[in-house]
């Protein structure tokens, strides 16, 4: 183990030798709390950028903010390293108000393509040499950049339903050939929301194949710039990624915002945050299972309701421990809501028993499903995404870990309690939907013994020093122009928050990376030449939740 | 006794069925047996009601829902479906994906403006006479994201609603409390009006010319589609 002297001085010379890299591209430094921050001109981005990838191995675009100050508008890349994601580093670019207009970082990152879109839509920055800027969140007839600082919410917008016309028709160049234009969604059992997945059929084969997002894109990020930090954002996080993983995202705010305002949380509620948020993971993989069961061989039956008679039981106990089955918003700036409910006892009991028959019941998915000829057939093989690619695209959670790419937040960017707890990262090797789902299972079982050790440490806790919340003031004002990105991982994977403070008590932007919108990026690259049925298998396998794509 | 001579013992009597019924019980009769129909029928096995009245009955005990997940008050809803709440107990348990299937269809989320036009659409599939749940603040007002910018304030600005569900997300019990009001006004035959909505599905060329219409004449096709959503009147 290494002391804190030494990681210090690593540090220094990582920043020494970025320096070194980047040379005098670099205008100007900027400080966030996360990560040395380098302001680069415009043009050289995307220069930089490459250094950075191929000679520093920066090989993780986590996210790209945008946002606009009185003078000019900024992007920031985010990046970081997959074998260590505490080295990090962001690249500011500013550009002017007259002409927002930057090298785009396409080339260097395949995931910037969507982040830069987004950035255009939602802001209204351009990206020379970005191959497709279009909106992507809002309707394409959207008038005005809504994140932006003339934006009149109240002039009216005009939005068409059209049923949209093949991409490929114009290069039908041999009369034999004909491909089908088949919309899937957005409104459709297998797209687990609102996803509309434009495919182009050449027999049963997928030609091109495009996901159209933004049918529930909510103005998460709006919400949370118009709310105060210290009660008003904490509900927004739980209707994010809203499959009961509420714990894991309010602990993504928690941490920025703890960060931001420099508060420690007490071990105790640390402990208490760790076991539900791991409650919530098992919650959340439930559900991915039952529905990939019931997208894959249409199993509404045995395994869809088993899945949800567990989901269940964990709702109930995490109903007893926040008062409220889907939209917790038990987290506090510095702690949690209250300690766990009384009888102590009676709590501890229920959660051990869930935990007792937990094994026997996952056999039992093993035997029904992932044993299963059929599932096999649908699932080993289909799907494919290589590590290579994975990365590139930017995915994290259980869609990277299922390509073996060993990256967890919970081990490798340690938060909470997890750090002195005994527990495995899972990784396979498969790079197929069977790999994934393998990977949700056997986290489901890491889970069980993380709340297992958080039952024990709480049980023996004495009595006069639980206490769960820091002292933190009633209104919490940041000291202007402090930013950071901070990342947790959450049920999908990295959820990271942006935040930047104007000295108000309220952020002035707030910024999600959410996993799902990195993972369901790379949909074309795992289907584009299967069969149609293994798109769906894909995308199951993918588990998005619409409300965190879109936001 | 062969069975081409009459069977004496059921030629006048009253109570045919009861006695085979009750023969078939063995003691007495269960009550599970003893619904609010039967009890209606009383001991004629005749009964003599409106046609319409027994076809809302029939109705309201038959509702086939539509299988449509919008946002975080689908998971509710699916739950409801599930195991434990169940509610196929009240004969509205079996979701139909298709909307030319379906006669009840539940809102579970926020409508935003991209999915207006295509939610209005999928209603618009559903064949007459039709009902629908809003469920969650999200339909009633927009719940939690009501100040959003692409945010339709409340499920009613497009569609008729007829029973709302409030809750963020409601409780399983909370949607099968909807669902058996909504049994109950199918029943009396009561649905909401059709009205004209403050947005509706209509050809691009058949809005109202103003700057907006004009800037985006290049766009969009005269006889596409198109809804338009005049915020600054948003209640
Ligand atoms: S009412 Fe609440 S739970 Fe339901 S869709 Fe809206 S935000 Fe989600």
């Amino acid at each position: 183990m290494s002391t804190g002297i030494e990681t210090q001085s690593d540090a220094e010379t990582g920043e020494a030798e970025l320096e070194a890299l980047i040379g005098d591209r670099a205008l100007a430094r900027d400080e966030h709390l996360n990560a040395p921050g380098f302001v680069v001109n415009p043009d050289d981005v995307q220069d930089v950028l490459f250094d950075l990838r191929d000679e520093a191995g920066y090989d993780h675009c986590s996210c790209v903010t945008a946002q606009q100050y009185e003078d000019r508008f900024e992007t920031i890349y985010h990046l970081k390293k997959y074998a260590d994601p505490t080295d990090e580093v962001s690249i500011v670019v500013p550009t002017p108000l007259s002409d927002p207009v930057s090298k785009s970082a396409e080339p260097v990152y395949r995931t910037a393509d969507w982040h830069e879109r987004e950035a255009y839509d939602l802001v209204g920055i351009g990206y020379e040499g970005h191959p497709d800027l279009r909106r992507i969140l809002l309707p394409e007839t959207w008038q005005g950049h809504p994140l932006s600082a003339d934006y009149d919410q109240e002039k009216p917008q005009v939005v068409t339903l059209t049923e949209h016309a093949n991409p490929l028709e114009s290069d039908h160049r041999d009369p034999e050939s004909d491909t089908m234009f088949l919309n899937v969604g957005p409104h459709h059992p297998a797209t687990h929301g609102v996803l509309h997945v434009k495919t182009v059929l050449d027999g049963e084969t997928i030609a091109d194949l495009e996901p159209d997002i933004g049918y529930l894109h909510r103005c998460e990020e709006q919400m949370c710039q118009q709310g105060t930090y210290r009660h008003q954002i904490m509900p927004y996080p739980d209707r994010w990624d809203y499959v009961s993983s509420g714990l894991l995202n309010e602990w993504a705010y928690a941490r920025a915002i703890e960060d931001l305002a420099d508060i420690d949380v007490p071990e105790y509620a640390q402990i208490v945050r760790t076991l539900g948020a791991e409650l919530c993971r098992i919650a959340s993989h439930m559900l991915a299972l039952g529905t990939f069961a019931l997208d894959v061989y249409g199993e509404f039956t045995a395994t869809f309701m088993y899945t949800f008679r567990d989901r269940e039981l964990v709702q109930d106990i995490l109903e007893d421990l926040t008062g409220q089955r889907m939209m917790f918003n038990y987290f506090r700036v510095g702690g949690v809501a209250w300690d766990l409910p009384e009888p102590r006892e009676d709590f501890f009991e229920q959660t051990r028993d869930f935990l007792d028959e937990l094994p026997a019941k996952v056999a039992e998915y093993n035997d029904l499903i992932t044993t299963n000829e059929i599932f096999q057939t649908r699932c080993i093989d289909t799907g494919v995404l290589e590590p290579d690619v994975a990365k590139d695209y930017g995915c994290t959670g259980p869609v990277a870990r299922g390509s073996g790419v060993d990256y967890d937040l919970r081990r490798d960017d340690p938060y909470g309690y997890y750090e002195n707890l005994e527990w495995d990262v899972v990784t396979r090797d498969g790079c197929d939907n069977y790999a994934r789902v393998l990977c949700r299972m056997e986290e489901v079982e890491e889970s069980a013994k993380i709340v297992e050790q958080c039952l024990d440490l709480l049980e023996d806790w004495p009595e006069d020093d639980r206490e769960v919340q820091a002292n933190v003031p009633r209104t919490l004002k940041p000291d202007a122009d402090t930013e950071t990105y901070r990342a947790v991982e959450a049920a999908k994977g990295e959820l990271g928050i942006y935040m930047r403070s104007d000295g108000t008590d309220k952020p002035a932007r707030f910024k999600i990376r959410s996993p799902c919108f990195s993972n369901l990026q790379a949909l074309g690259e795992m289907s584009e030449g299967e069969y149609i049925p293994d798109l769906i298998a894909s995308l199951g396998s993918l588990d998005i939740v619409l409300g965190e794509v879109d936001r | 006794m062969s069975s081409d001579e009459p069977r004496q013992t059921i030629h006048g009597s009253t109570a045919p069925s009861t006695d085979t019924r009750e023969a078939r019980m063995g003691e007495g009769v269960d009550d599970r047996f003893n619904s609010k129909l039967r009890e209606a029928f009383g001991t004629s096995p005749f009964i003599l009601t409106k046609f319409d009245q027994f076809m809302n009955w029939v109705r309201g005990n038959s509702m086939f829902m539509l299988q449509f997940g919008i946002a975080c008050c689908s998971i509710e809803m699916i739950h409801t479906y599930a195991i434990k709440h169940d509610v196929d107990r009240y004969g509205a348990g079996v979701p139909r994906a298709s909307p030319r299937q379906a006669d009840v269809m539940i809102v579970p989320g926020t409508i935003v403006s991209k999915f207006g036009p295509r939610m209005k659409r999928v209603y618009d599939q559903m064949p007459e006479p039709k009902f629908v749940v809003g469920m969650g603040s999200c339909t009633i007002s927009g719940g939690p994201f009501q100040e959003g910018y692409n945010v339709v304030k409340g499920a009613e600005e497009i569609i008729p609603i007829d029973i709302h569900v409030p809750g963020c997300p409601p409780r399983p019990e909370a949607l099968i409390y909807g669902i058996l009001k909504l049994q109950e006004r199918i029943q009396n035959g009561e649905s909401s009006p059709v009205v004209v909505k403050p947005y509706e599905l209509e050809e691009f060329g058949d809005l109202p010319e103003d700057e907006l219409v004009q800037k985006l004449a290049s766009e969009i096709d005269e006889d596409d589609l198109v809804m338009r959503y005049n915020w600054a009147d948003s209640p």
